[in-house]
């Protein structure tokens, strides 16, 4: 069995008397589902390298709230705002990163509003602020030259207008990225928001993400690198349902880094 | 003779124009159902945002082939418009293209009216082609069936008869003014510059003057009588948006689209449950016993706000929201646009009764399952591609979402599994049942 890694909690850190300079939040499928556990981890190991002095909130983290709000239950929304907020708030919370853009979203934008300010960053914008300030190193490695294709998460993308973090560092892996016909902008969504992860979908004549993976297969990529747990799960599933999985990986912008590395 | 013609002018100016305002009071009174809005915030964003969106079509090019004819289609109608406005002088007054003192500059506008004429025509038959031969998704859908189908046609129709109106009221004016007649020859030589309506002079080769006056008249009165009934058509079809459009980008959101407003009701609950010092057995204020509760979410047209309203209004059926719809391209009922047409057919049918009643009484329908159907509201996946899409700055989404509030919070109406992963969210902070004290063990796997 590996070492097993340093997450430090703000708990530890407020016992010590310090503050960290970033709180990490980990969000539901981070923290539960396997394939998310795995770019947690990833993501971890890059702050680690990079230096960063980073807490999770761990056991003192709940749901942003964000899939009961879309599911238009606005009262139980609030009522997990109000006790993150006041969490948050007590720890001094300045700056927050997530590698999921729902938790991203909401902390972002919709919390403000009920009294939670703070500086919020997907973790591939993160991870690019860390490369700019020459904290990360971002190389090719096992990846250089692949075929990669982003899919675009529709709540780091078209909520929040953020497209080109997460392909300046699929640049920076010297991978050939290259775009589905519905990208950026025009991304399709991979089915999963809304509250679309927790249910069964509506009757129709295909899924969602078996319509987004048949467009990422048009590109014929060796990798589908996705920035949301959610997505990664849609498309994982979507991969394995056109019995590709052995040709194509799904993978977190931060788990290619990541491995690209070695890490 | 002449002063007949003007009255008559004058009255069918006065009830087209009184007809008008008439139906847009109408269309102010139904929006004004809804409930307030503040988008007083940022004017100085708000104007750009309309000088953008709206004025300068920046989204309308997104789509190549159908944004360049739209361009092309509206610039010719707001530019043959400024043709109006002489037709309206000749008409009050009697004269004859009284605005040919400008000269030189005269000619170019009228040369330019008619070369935009011309391209105007073509593009609305191009518009034609594509609705009704070719099979573009996006004007294929259920909801276009019947009247919709038929009104887009209507209006396709009526513009190409009207720049068919306006070059042969040209042709036969400069025939008329090549041929010396009287009113409309002048000593100063030809008036006005007919680069498109030249090659229409064969048709009405060897005409009398009498026969041409006819014709040019005819043109001329249709022509105007034609844009009048039109502006009163606008009020009856999805054409309002040529109105619309410009307040409907101006009072559309400017924050995030992945952000939506938290309803101030629930922080009003949400802060008394949460305060210490609240007395749970306080009796409520006077005023607060006598009010009604506020409504959590949207059943119906008057749950929903102003701005919300006006998007039923502004929608042009375009279908550019449907055929980005994940729900929708998966062969689900959903579709952005048929929200936005429920909305304003049921706010149009509130409406009917109160020019009948005089105020809205019950009439046992409401938006929900009356025109919006449950299976709809649920099968969105809230990604903004509809609100992405609209070129004109309408959000279906913020529609569905209240309903969906309604749904959930006033009648706990979630589909089974969505209920599951609230009571999940509620009893242990994430949508699946794990514990929240087993949150960091991924720290601790290997």
């Amino acid at each position: 069995m590996a070492e097993a890694l340093k997450v430090p909690t703000m708990a530890e850190y407020m016992a010590a008397g310090k503050k960290p300079e970033v709180l990490f939040w980990v969000g539901c499928a981070g923290s539960f589902d396997d394939r998310a556990k795995k770019i947690t981890k990833a993501f971890v190991k890059l702050l680690h390298e990079a230096g960063v002095d980073f807490a999770v909130l761990g056991t003192e983290e709940s749901c942003t709230g964000d899939p009961a709000k879309r599911a238009g239950n606005e009262f139980l929304f609030q009522m997990q705002a109000a006790t993150n907020i006041e969490v948050l708030n007590g720890y001094e919370i300045e700056k927050v990163v997530t590698a999921c853009p729902h938790c991203f979203n909401t902390i972002k934008n919709e919390y403000p509003a009920l009294g939670g300010n703070y500086e919020v960053m997907h973790h591939t914008q993160f991870l690019k602020s860390l490369l700019n300030e020459g904290k990360l190193k971002v190389e090719g490695g096992k990846f250089k030259g692949k075929r990669i294709t982003f899919h675009d998460p529709c709540y780091l993308g078209r909520a929040n207008g953020e497209y080109e973090a997460p392909r300046d560092l699929l640049r920076k892996l010297e991978v050939e990225l290259v775009e589905m016909r519905k990208c950026k902008s025009n991304g399709l969504c991979c089915g999963a928001g809304g509250g679309q992860m927790f249910k069964e979908p509506e009757p129709g004549n295909k899924d969602v993400n078996i319509e987004r993976t048949e467009q990422a297969m048009e590109v014929k990529p060796e990798v589908i690198a996705a920035g949301c747990p959610f997505c990664n799960t849609m498309m994982t599933d979507g991969v394995k349902g056109k019995n590709k999985e052995d040709s194509v990986a799904v993978m977190d912008v931060a788990e290619l880094i990541a491995n690209a590395q070695d890490l | 003779m002449q002063i007949i013609a003007q009255i008559l002018f004058l009255l069918a100016l006065v009830a087209g124009i009184g007809f008008f305002i008439r139906n847009i009071r109408k269309l102010i009174r139904n929006i004004k159902l809804g409930r307030e809005v503040d988008r007083s915030d940022n004017k100085g964003e708000r104007f750009a945002k309309m000088a953008r969106v709206a004025f300068g079509q920046s989204k309308m090019v997104k789509k190549p082939i159908s944004g360049f004819l739209h361009v092309i289609v509206y610039v010719g109608f707001i530019i043959i418009n400024i043709e109006v406005v002489e037709i309206i002088i000749d008409g009050l007054f009697g004269t004859h293209r009284v605005l040919s003192f400008m000269g030189g500059f005269y000619n170019i506008l009228i040369g330019s009216f008619e070369i935009l004429a011309l391209l105007v025509l073509i593009g609305v038959i191009v518009f034609w082609i594509r609705r009704n031969l070719l099979n573009i998704y996006r004007f294929l859908s259920r909801e276009l069936k019947g009247w919709p189908k038929n009104d887009a046609n209507y209006i396709l129709y009526f513009e190409m008869v009207l720049m068919v109106l306006f070059l042969v009221m040209n042709a036969t004016d400069y025939q008329l003014q090549l041929n010396g007649a009287p009113h409309y020859a002048s000593e100063a030589g030809i008036t006005g510059a007919f680069p498109i309506s030249q090659f229409l002079l064969p048709i009405f080769e060897g005409m009398s003057n009498a026969t041409l006056i006819i014709i040019e008249r005819t043109a001329w009165w249709l022509h105007i009588l034609g844009i009048l009934f039109f502006l009163n058509y606008l009020y009856y079809s999805k054409h309002l948006h040529i109105l619309l459009a410009f307040p409907n980008v101006y009072l559309s959101k400017l924050r995030p689209q992945g952000e939506m407003d938290n309803l101030q009701s629930v922080t009003d609950e949400v802060k008394l449950m949460m305060d210490p010092d609240a007395d749970p057995f306080a009796a409520p204020a006077e005023e607060e016993t006598s009010a009604e509760p506020e409504k959590f979410g949207a059943s119906d047209v008057f749950d929903l706000n102003q701005v919300q309203l006006l998007n039923s209004y502004t929608c042009t059926e375009c279908g550019r929201c449907t055929a980005e719809c994940p729900a929708n391209q998966t062969g689900k009922k959903l579709s952005p646009r048929k929200i936005m047409m429920d909305t304003r057919d049921r706010l149009e049918e509130v409406g009917d009764i109160i020019n009948k009643k005089g105020k809205y009484e019950d009439n046992g329908k409401q938006l929900l399952d009356d025109f919006i159907l449950r299976e709809e509201l649920w099968a969105c996946t809230s990604c903004n591609a509809c609100v992405e899409a609209c070129p004109i700055g309408i959000d279906p989404l913020s529609i569905i979402l209240d309903m969906r509030r309604y749904l959930v919070m006033e009648e706990s109406a979630a589909p089974n599994e969505l209920a599951i992963a609230m009571t999940n969210i509620e009893n242990n902070g994430a949508p699946w049942p794990y514990n929240q004290q087993d949150r960091l063990n991924w720290a601790k796997e290997n």
